[in-house]
């Protein structure tokens, strides 16, 4: 019964680990129709600053947290403008794919040589190390505030594309672009501003999983994988989509571990095909139909 | 960025070759391959430091001969490359030697090439017990999973440990590791109380530490090779608990290699690991060694048990090109080495004759702060240790 409750404890962790990396993934390629395999390279860059921020530069981890979500964000702005906004829309696929991986290899090879090839760590603060009694099961408290922020995350996406001004121009502007800027939104600022959002929750993803997924050069190419099962499953574009897939694959993969390690990833590749079998849309069918 | 590094190199080998032509010498030649690029960079970086050091400290020639190292990148494990790259060192660049091999596979693909050529391998690194069976020219500056695992597994025994679970990465070495610790713990009155197998791309390990728990061993003999996984699953290790329930986590030194050392931090603390090599060996040879890496190359951050491989690879190349006055008989070359000593940054070492693997003390650590650095404090020695995993007449 205790492993029982074990999984799932930590199943859930996992989950909401790969749940804040992948919803950005979901929110640009479902929302703005880019693959951006670059995704993994931004957290890979917000896990990167927040490491110097905090080991260098000396800033608590909160503080390194915002910084690093900033300097992402301000730092791939640019890229939006020069790069990105020529490969909007779905005819252009090819290009697409081209242009990001091409940007990961980039980003990869620039992190190597500034850095280094060795692993980078995110001290943490005191409140965060240690264990949380969870019932029978004790998790560690870094787990147990990852949890937390993956649930704030939820809601707060939800926010704001459901309720605010801001999400009511956005799916118009994505259902629609030509009709939505002949209504006068400008549909070019809200791409800028969801690029920026897909960004930022990649970066956070990369400073709050760095635990899990520990950060080196490689990093951008070795995890994207994951994102992507987690947005093929979950539905392009749907934030809830994208939290049910993470927490079912990373229980899948949980249970797959500890019951029968050496199957290796066996079962978080099975739990793929036969979820796709069965809804080649993922869960949610998201926005882009 | 591989191609203009090699073009890089290429062009400077050719300058020196230029530089260094005076009429009769010959420049011998030595293939180095090695993961210069991707996610195992830091195998080829500490393989050329430790050549650089080398070669820095001995010159650049033995007798009238220049030595000249050429590198090839093998980003990933892949024997079909290694064996591609092999052959184009052996035929196209006239290699005289081969060396490098971050992993099992890769070495155990060149030995056909080696022996139809009649060339010698050293092997800086990769660690199954296997690779020197498969061609008589194959030599290892290394260890092996068994002569780093049959010590350690006799220690725990000795401190009165009755119960363990292995936890092994899902590939040869950890084969290996998990035959050798079940053999030697068995034998000397220990029980494993589970053999737990975990695929080498593992991101998340709390649910092993799950079942390690479960099975209320009182320690656990890891092995994962050094890299990324290994800080995942040292954290996991404090963080589940399994720490505070007074569990003891044992393993070979990769968990705790040097570089790995700031980035894993005070969740290794108090660890154990058995090892050929560690920083804080104590020994005049060590440290004139580290004095002369931060010298060469700003500091010794980096400097750990491939670095060491690949620089007492260097020194065994340099013998055999001295026995062998010029002119190379890969199985000669072989033959002259055999039960060579000498004494490295590691302590005293002999390549023993029989398997052509060296025979060496390996080192019981434990992780300390010295100073404002983690290092790998060695607690006790366990001299001339040989392969133990090595099967002769396969």
């Amino acid at each position: 019964m205790e492993s029982v409750f074990g999984i799932a404890v930590d199943g859930i962790a996992y989950g909401m680990i790969l749940f804040i990396i992948s919803v950005g993934l979901s929110v640009t390629l479902g929302l703005m129709r880019v693959v951006n395999l670059a995704h993994g390279a931004f957290a890979m860059v917000g896990g990167y600053v927040a490491s110097y921020a905090a080991q260098v530069a000396g800033l608590p981890y909160a503080a390194a947290l915002v910084v690093a979500v900033a300097l992402t964000v301000l730092a791939t702005l640019p890229l939006e403008r020069l790069l990105y906004r020529r490969i909007y829309g779905a005819a252009n696929e090819l290009s697409q794919v081209l242009l990001t991986i091409g940007l990961t290899f980039v980003i990869v090879a620039g992190i190597n040589s500034l850095f280094g090839p060795t692993l980078k760590r995110i001290p943490l603060p005191e409140l965060l190390t240690g264990t949380v009694a969870l019932g029978p099961k004790a998790i560690p408290a870094h787990r147990a505030f990852v949890i937390g922020a993956g649930a704030a995350t939820l809601l707060g996406l939800w926010w704001l594309l459901e309720r605010t001004d801001f999400g009511i121009r956005l799916r118009a502007a994505v259902d629609d672009p030509a009709m939505a800027a002949a209504l006068g939104i400008r549909t070019e600022r809200l791409y800028l501003a969801t690029f920026a959002l897909g960004t930022g929750l990649a970066a956070l993803g990369g400073v709050l999983g760095a635990e899990l997924l520990p950060l080196e050069p490689y990093y951008a190419i070795r995890y994207i994988v994951l994102f992507l099962a987690v947005v093929a499953v979950g539905g392009a574009g749907s934030i809830f989509g994208s939290a049910a897939a993470a927490l079912a694959l990373g229980i899948i993969d949980s249970a797959g571990k500890y019951l029968i390690p050496n199957f290796g990833e066996f079962f978080f590749y099975a739990a793929l095909i036969l979820i796709l079998f069965r809804w080649p849309h993922g869960f949610f069918k998201g926005r882009t139909a | 960025m591989t191609r203009t590094l090699r073009n890089a190199l290429l062009g400077a080998a050719f300058g020196l070759a230029l530089a260094a032509g005076p009429a009769g010498a010959a420049t011998i030649k030595v293939g180095v391959i090695a993961p210069f690029s991707g996610p195992f960079a830091m195998f080829g970086k500490t393989f050329k430091d430790g050549i650089a050091q080398y070669q820095a400290e001995h010159g650049r020639t033995v007798g009238a001969d220049t030595v000249e190292f050429v590198y090839r990148d093998l980003e990933q494990t892949n024997p079909a490359q290694a064996k591609a790259l092999a052959q184009e060192l052996i035929v196209k660049e006239r290699v005289s030697f081969l060396a490098g091999f971050a992993f099992t596979p890769d070495a155990m693909a060149v030995a056909p090439l080696i022996d139809e050529a009649n060339i010698p391998a050293v092997v800086f690194n990769a660690a199954t017990s296997a690779i020197t069976e498969k061609s008589p020219r194959f030599v290892r500056t290394s260890f092996t999973l068994w002569q780093n695992t049959v010590p350690l597994a006799e220690h725990m025994a000795r401190r009165g440990i009755k119960t363990a679970v292995t936890a092994v990465s899902d590939y040869g070495p950890g084969l290996d590791g998990e035959a050798a610790f079940r053999a030697t713990f068995e034998k000397n009155g220990g029980k494993v109380a589970d053999t737990i197998r975990m695929p080498l791309k593992s991101n998340d390990f709390a649910p092993f530490m799950q079942r390690i728990k479960d099975t209320g061993a009182e320690a656990v003999y890891a092995f994962l090779p050094a890299g990324p996984t290994t800080l995942a699953f040292a954290k996991a290790f404090a963080d589940n608990g399994l720490k505070e329930k007074g569990v003891k986590l044992f393993g070979p030194g990769d968990i705790t290699q040097e570089p790995d050392l700031p980035a894993l931090g005070d969740a290794v603390l108090g660890m154990t690991t058995s090892f050929h090599y560690s920083r804080a060996h104590d020994s005049a040879a060590n440290k004139a060694f580290l004095a002369k890496h931060r010298e060469l190359f700003g500091n010794d951050d980096t400097a750990t048990f491939t670095t060491v491989g690949a620089y007492d690879g260097t020194h065994l190349i340099y013998q055999m090109i001295q026995n062998s006055g010029g002119k190379i008989d890969g199985a000669k070359a072989v033959e002259s080495v055999k039960g060579l000593s000498w004494e490295s940054p590691r302590g005293p070492v002999t390549i023993d004759p029989a398997s052509r693997h060296i025979t060496q003390t390996i080192y019981l650590r434990t992780v300390e702060k010295v100073g404002d650095r983690l290092e790998n404090v060695e607690k006790a020695a366990f001299a001339a240790q040989p392969d133990y995993g090595y099967k002769p007449g396969k």
